[in-house]
């Protein structure tokens, strides 16, 4: 990548530290996330793929600093973010924006949806309060709901509905980050291509760079620029979108993208899809070496004692797996 | 009322919502049934009120929003005229639930584990000891990495994926008659979607589980679920064999959402289809069917009278509300 990276994530590291046995008499970590390297380019859509509990959301969480890193750095206009406390880090927040996850956890239930997406505009001055009603009204309406909604109240919204909320709620600040943490799965097709073409736009427009969460791969194969394959909170590979979909190399994004379901209920009900062996290993006991040996199709002797190194088997194509020779 | 096969049966369920300009209507009418042993999936826009119909089968609707009418038969018994202690006894029991919002469901200061155990004790009349077991058990069955451990996480300790999935097991854990599934799988990757779609099939055909499967997802569904109900504006505009529905959608709304889905195989395009505009909100719905400010085939006739469902095939069992359904096929 010739350009200058936004945003330049070396070596993190977040564990978490958990007690475990009946009366939290034992101590044990969970290894979310080790040694993830990588560049995120300006106005570029980087999507994360991989299991439930890989690490997907603690990456993106660990780059804003909500997490607090274990160690490692996320340089932001040459500033380690990881270094800054909450109140040096605030200058940076309006630039940085993520759409949770769980959007009702995250929302204020005793603010309408009219301020919840307003409070950002005030807060950074982005527009005189006068202005602000009409401010509002526009995102709703980008987002496909009735201006209307801005006096509802998050428990009177349904599921999408709130999801949607969260998103007007991140482009209010005019940011030039988001992280979309499984931002637009909770919503119908029709919606999420209304989004999806809403994002599109904006990044178009603004240059806005997107770190896109999803497991719907046929939505990240479309909306993406790069792809990363995480497993057991590390990265497994990371290339451009159609390198990694039309020549995955790493064995577990193999297997991955031969789980995709179709709508054609025929092939469905016939096909074999279980092609992954084994339990999804533990991060909290992760195996040695490489992480996918337990389940790996071609797994060899030295897979079980080396980690794989980080390498790039093909220019912009990054891969960790001992089978994969590099250039 | 119907054959013996019959386990759900949803008579003109009618849901209403208190508003400064008096009621308004969210679910409007709608019939719905599952067989013993069958699976139907249910779709439909954000909003168009798939959850609120589910939550008032139980009777666990929010202040303000109430049954206005309407009968819910369960195995033979009105859910709607059972005594709170009956109702008890059959949800999250006979009947099993996944809500859609694990974050409002899982008790934030109570270990997974006992949560878990907690129907189990209370459903199947378990010790302890016996609960436990089983909550690892199926802790294990949603594919959770080392469960014996897991068990005593507390909900925030999980990634989004891992509660949904124990709201999974929760619903599983008393080996329903019934499963209730709302969005239960928005925040799994495919494989682990793949391992529950499985899991729910083995306890179809072991049980002879019945299971209602409210998405989004009409990918995920094709290969589970026996028949489809699409909702659209608190209605139902199409019922259909799942084959049917997906070779031949009938209702315009349908054909729309199919349209939008985005295919692997697909060239990467740089804009997906949607359908334009957006649904009607309750108490501001048209006069007529409530597609057609957004139809691309609405007549004259469409703005003024609401079409039935109506028998679209041969045999009856895929039926479509609209007047266009001939000429909708001919736009194929
Ligand atoms: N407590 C409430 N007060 C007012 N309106 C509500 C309330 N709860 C839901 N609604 C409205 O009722 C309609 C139906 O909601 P419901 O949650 O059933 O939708 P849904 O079909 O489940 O949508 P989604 O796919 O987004 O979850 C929505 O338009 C929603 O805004
Ligand atoms: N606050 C926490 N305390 C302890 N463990 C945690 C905490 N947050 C996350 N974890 C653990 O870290 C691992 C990674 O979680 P993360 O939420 O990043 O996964 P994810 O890839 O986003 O998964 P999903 O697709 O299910 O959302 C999981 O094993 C999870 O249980
Ligand atoms: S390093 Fe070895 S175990 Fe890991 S993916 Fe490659 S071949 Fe499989
Ligand atoms: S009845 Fe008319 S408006 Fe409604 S879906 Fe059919 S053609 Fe469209
Ligand atoms: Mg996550
Ligand atoms: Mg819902």
């Amino acid at each position: 990548m010739a350009a200058e990276p936004l945003l330049k994530i070396e070596n993190l590291v977040k564990h978490f530290h958990v007690r475990l046995g009946a009366f939290g008499e034992r101590a044990a970590t969970v290894h979310a996330l080790d040694d993830v390297s990588l560049d995120i380019v300006e106005g570029e859509t980087l999507s994360l793929v991989g299991e439930s509990g890989c690490g997907k959301s603690t990456t993106g969480f660990t780059i804003l600093n909500l997490h607090r890193a274990t160690s490692g750095k996320v340089l932001y206009k040459g500033q380690d973010l990881t270094a800054l406390d909450e109140k040096r880090m605030r200058r940076f927040r309006r630039d940085l924006q993520i759409v949770f996850q769980d959007p009702y956890s995250t929302l204020n239930p005793r603010m309408t949806v009219g301020e919840a997406s307003g409070e950002p505009i005030l807060f950074h001055n982005l527009a005189p309060k006068a202005e602000l009603e009409a401010k509002v009204a526009a995102l709703l309406t980008d987002v496909g709901l009735p201006p209307r909604f801005a006096s509802r109240y998050p428990h009177e919204l349904s599921g999408g509905q709130r999801q949607r909320v969260a998103i007007a709620r991140a482009l209010a600040c005019q940011p030039k980050f988001i992280v979309c943490d499984e931002a637009i799965s909770a919503l119908d097709v029709s919606i999420q291509a209304q989004i999806i073409n809403l994002l599109l736009d904006l990044q178009e427009k603004y240059r806005l760079t997107y770190l896109f969460i999803a497991h719907d791969l046929a939505v990240v194969r479309h909306i993406s620029t790069r792809v990363g394959v995480m497993y057991l909170g590390r990265l497994a590979e990371l290339a451009s979108r159609d390198a990694l979909f039309e020549t995955p190399l790493h064995p577990y994004t193999k297997a991955l993208l031969s789980a995709v379901p179709e709508t054609d209920p025929e092939h469905e009900r016939s096909r074999k899809r279980q092609i992954l062996e084994g339990d999804v290993p533990s991060p909290l006991a992760p195996p040695s070496g490489c992480r996918f040996h337990t389940r790996c199709p071609i797994a060899m002797e030295v897979c079980r004692r080396v980690v794989p190194k980080w390498k790039e088997a093909r220019p912009g194509h990054l891969v960790a797996c001992h089978a994969v020779n590099g250039e | 009322m119907t054959g013996k096969n019959r386990l759900l049966d949803v008579r003109g369920l009618t849901v209403e919502i208190e508003t400064r300009r008096g009621p308004a209507v969210i679910v409007d009418g709608i019939d719905l049934h599952v067989d013993k042993g069958e699976t139907l999936g249910v779709v439909g826009e954000s909003g168009c009120g798939k959850s609120l119909t589910m939550l008032s089968l139980m009777r666990l609707l929010p202040n303000k929003i109430r049954v206005a009418k309407g009968e819910a038969h369960f195995d033979g018994r009105d859910l709607q005229k059972m005594s709170n202690r009956e109702l008890r006894k059959v949800r999250g029991g006979d009947i099993g639930f996944v809500f859609q919002d694990p974050v409002t469901s899982l008790n934030p200061v109570m270990r997974i584990g006992d949560q878990l155990a907690e129907p189990l004790i209370y459903h199947r009349g378990m010790n302890r000891k016996q609960a436990r077991e089983r909550a690892i058990e199926l802790l294990r069955l949603v594919g959770i990495p080392g469960p014996e451990e897991r068990i005593q996480a507390y909900p925030h300790e999980l990634s989004g994926g891992m509660r949904q999935r124990v709201m999974i097991a929760i619903g599983l854990a008393c080996e329903p008659k019934l499963l209730i599934a709302d969005e239960p799988t928005t925040a799994l990757d495919v494989t682990i979607q793949a391992q529950i779609v499985d899991l729910v099939k083995g306890l179809r055909e072991k049980l002879g589980m019945s299971v209602v499967w409210i998405t989004h997802d009409l990918a995920l569904i094709a290969g589970l679920v026996d028949r489809v109900v699409v909702l659209y504006a608190g209605t139902v505009v199409e019922d259909a064999p799942v084959d049917a529905l997906y070779a031949s959608p009938r209702h315009p709304y349908t054909r729309g959402l199919l349209a939008s889905i985005p295919k692997l195989s697909d060239a990467p395009a740089s804009r997906l289809n949607s359908i334009g505009g957006t649904p009607p909100e309750p108490g501001r719905r048209p006069q007529g069917c409530p597609f057609a400010p957004r139809c691309p085939l609405a007549m004259d006739i469409c703005r003024t009278h609401v079409p039935k469902l109506e028998p679209v095939s041969a045999a009856g069992s895929h039926r479509a509300a609209c007047f266009a359904v001939e000429k909708a096929l001919e736009a194929a």
